[in-house]
């Protein structure tokens, strides 16, 4: 417990800094105390916001996460090509629906990284997240997307990929 | 520096497409849960292209200032997080107040 809380402290404190450092960009000494007093003090008071429960391999994680950020990219650049096509097509091609599936994760992190995924992908958007049951409401604007998610489950595969929930 | 040029001129004009395409999606789609399809989508993707043209090309023209480029990476970063949370916020509440989600064949609003 107190190992927990002291690698909270300390991340909390270096990206304090490093945020300090970035947003002031003037490196003489009366800046940079103050900087260091003002990211102790924001540390104290809230270091167990940003780090907070027990989690195991955050190192190999962080490292997953970093990998699919581009995957995810890609597949924002996708749906907005999507959307394109269906605003400018003069017939308009939508289909609107509400779908719901359930999915193994529980942590509060993959599902939020969940959600905001869907909601870039192609013609989907989360509506509600159930945290207990892994319960997500999605709308998707035409049958194919909503198949996407609903078959092929290739989001919640690398979702439970990265942050490591099997299910098992 | 006139590749850059091409470059940053490419990512504004994408980003200014998408941007512009989100707002016609907002005038043309029939009802609530569909339009914040296409702002949600393409507001994140046409503002992010735009502050990475900006990106580069004050990366290259102002080279005496790199920190305003890292600030531009921690805008982009901020937006595509917020941006569908915010999307994602306005659907549920759309969805708990009861707004009905529109169906083919139904005449439009």
């Amino acid at each position: 417990m107190d190992k927990q809380r002291g690698f909270a402290i300390v991340l909390t404190f270096l990206i304090m800094a490093f945020f300090w450092v970035l947003l002031s960009g003037i490196f003489d000494a009366f800046h940079l105390i103050s900087g260091v007093i003002c990211c102790l003090i924001v540390t104290l008071l809230s270091h167990d916001l940003l780090v907070k429960g027990e989690s195991k391999k955050r190192l190999l994680k962080s490292i997953r996460l970093l990998f699919y950020i581009p995957w995810e990219l890609w597949q924002i650049v996708l749906a907005n090509i999507d959307v394109a096509y269906r605003v400018l097509h003069p017939k308009m091609p939508i289909d609107p629906r509400i779908i719901e599936f359930e999915t193994t994760l529980r942590g509060e992190f993959s599902q939020v990284t969940l959600a905001n995924s869907i909601t870039l992908t192609p013609g989907t958007i989360t509506i509600l997240v159930e945290p207990e049951r892994g319960k997500f409401l999605v709308h998707a604007i035409a049958k194919e997307p909503a198949e996407a998610l609903l078959i092929d489950q290739t989001m919640q595969k690398k979702v439970a990929h990265v942050f490591m929930e099997t299910g098992e | 520096m006139v590749i850059i040029n091409i470059i940053v001129t490419i990512l504004l004009g994408a980003g200014l497409f998408f941007t512009f395409v989100g707002s016609i999606g907002l005038l043309r789609f029939p009802d609530f849960y569909t339009r914040l399809h296409a702002t949600g989508k393409c507001d994140t993707l046409g503002a992010g292209l735009i502050i990475l043209g900006l990106l580069i090309y004050h990366f290259f023209h102002y080279s005496e200032t790199p920190l305003i480029p890292a600030k531009l990476i921690f805008l982009i970063i901020f937006i595509f997080i917020a941006n569908p949370t915010a999307t994602h916020a306005l659907m549920k509440a759309a969805y708990q107040i009861g707004i009905k989600p529109w169906k083919t064949g139904e005449k439009r609003e």
